[in-house]
């Protein structure tokens, strides 16, 4: 069980900074339809990681593409359901069915030399 | 009113460009697309229709992010649209356009549009199953599957479904001044709603949401059959779109679906073998929620049997 735990609180390294370019989005754990669990925006060049599903409908997947969870503008997250508008610094939707729910967070590390990762007990 | 059903949806969007592949990947074709928009057609010439958002010849939107600006409808002739026109002058504004069509906007203050189809007669066979006793099977050595089938074609716009902040007062719009007829319901939630020109179940689907909801939850082409639905489908997540629900078979109106994101602020649908009802159909009611709504639901899945690729000793090696 301790080297379970142990293993759980182990970092889970996912891309370098620089591969998530600014206004953009990157997302991770796909599942066998092609639905990630998660992904992480940059915007002014920090990250911040976000739960693949929207709070409209329980879980509902929010990209319309691949890695595609940005409004064209790439000023906001956007679930492509119905259009939702979310921060991407926050997570607060501030248009759409759930307009004034959240996202939920995914904390994201991110090392000396750039690198990203997570912490496997933050998604379980 | 011979309204026939739904002959373009007309869309602002910033991203022309990724709005044409992702329309092109779902197996449209791009008829006159420019950097500033075009037709994205269906085998009968029904289309989606893009413009670029800032484009001062569309309707203005009506808000809440929502991209679709207009819906036209295909009628039969020019008299129902000279009595379209007479009927809705009644009580607002109703332009007639250079191409003939006419415009007005509907009770939820949708922009919506009339022309004379234009639609092709379509003469191909759809999905035909090969069942013992019945008279009606494929011809011998045609084969059902085809993976290297070429991209596959939606034949013709379906249905569109609106988020509407007063779904009685929409409905009695569409029922009572262009003769629609419900066909089935959810309560509490909307009608599914059918036009005097065609059987299939519904064109229109109205679903009740608080007023900064209102815009559109899906639209979609019908397809040859349940195979060309999932195949599409499939060949749609291989390219990395995203499914949202499906695929599965409803139980209002019977159509196989999956439901697809997409980039234009509401959910698009692949659907096919859709019910057809006339007068004597009876509408059901129902209460709406995934129990109710889908008789069926099935799973993609990557791998589905161990054998070649299981090391000799399993997962113990």
């Amino acid at each position: 069980m301790a080297e379970l735990n142990k293993k759980l609180n182990e970092n889970m390294y996912l891309c370098h900074i620089d591969d998530i370019e600014e206004g953009a989005s990157k997302g991770f754990l796909s599942d066998e339809s092609g639905s990630d669990l998660f992904f992480i925006v940059k915007q002014e060049g920090q990250l911040f990681g976000w739960r693949n599903a929207c709070p409209h409908v329980d879980g509902a997947p929010m990209a319309w593409r691949k890695d595609a969870y940005m409004n064209s503008q790439h000023t906001f997250i956007s679930c492509h359901a119905h259009g939702a508008l979310f921060e991407p610094n926050t997570g607060l939707c501030v248009q759409g069915p759930c307009l004034g729910k959240s996202l939920k967070p995914v904390p994201v590390y991110v090392n000396q030399a750039g690198k990203v990762s997570i912490l496997l007990t933050d998604i379980r | 009113m011979k309204i026939i059903g739904l002959e373009t949806i007309v869309f602002g969007v910033e991203d022309i460009a990724a709005c044409s592949i992702f329309l092109t990947d779902y197996g449209l074709f791009p008829v006159d697309v420019t950097e500033t928009g075009g037709r994205f057609e269906a085998l009968d010439g029904t289309a989606v229709v893009l413009a670029h958002a800032s484009d001062d010849s569309l309707p203005a939107s009506i808000g809440n992010g929502c991209m679709m600006r207009k819906t036209v409808m295909g009628v039969a002739d020019v008299e129902t649209i000279q009595a379209i026109t007479e009927e809705l002058s009644k009580d607002r504004e109703v332009k007639t356009l250079a191409d003939g069509s006419i415009e007005s906007t509907d009770d939820s203050g949708f922009v919506i549009g009339f022309q004379v189809t234009k639609r092709k007669t379509i003469n191909l066979a759809g999905e035909i199953s090969n069942v013992p006793g019945s008279p009606f099977q494929r011809p011998v050595n045609h084969r059902a599957v085809d993976v290297d089938a070429e991209q596959i074609r939606p034949r013709t716009l379906s249905h569109i479904v609106y988020f509407v902040p007063d779904p009685v007062k929409a409905e009695a719009f569409y029922v009572e001044r262009l003769g629609f007829r419900c066909t089935d319901r959810f309560e509490g939630v909307g009608p599914f709603l059918q036009p005097a020109g065609t059987l299939d179940h519904h064109t229109h689907f109205l679903i009740g949401a608080p007023p900064f909801m209102q815009g559109v939850e899906h639209f979609t082409f019908h397809f040859g059959g349940p195979t060309e639905v999932m195949q599409n489908g499939s060949r749609f997540i291989e390219k990395g779109y995203q499914a949202f629900w499906g695929p599965g078979r409803h139980i209002l109106g019977s159509n196989w679906f999956w439901y697809f994101n997409s980039p234009f602020a509401c959910h698009i649908e692949m659907d096919a073998d859709m019910d057809l009802h006339d007068k004597n159909w009876e509408p059901r009611v129902s209460p709406m929620g995934a129990d109710a709504s889908q008789a069926f639901l099935l799973r993609y899945r990557n791998k589905w049997s161990p054998g070649k690729d299981t090391t000799e000793n399993g997962d113990y090696e």
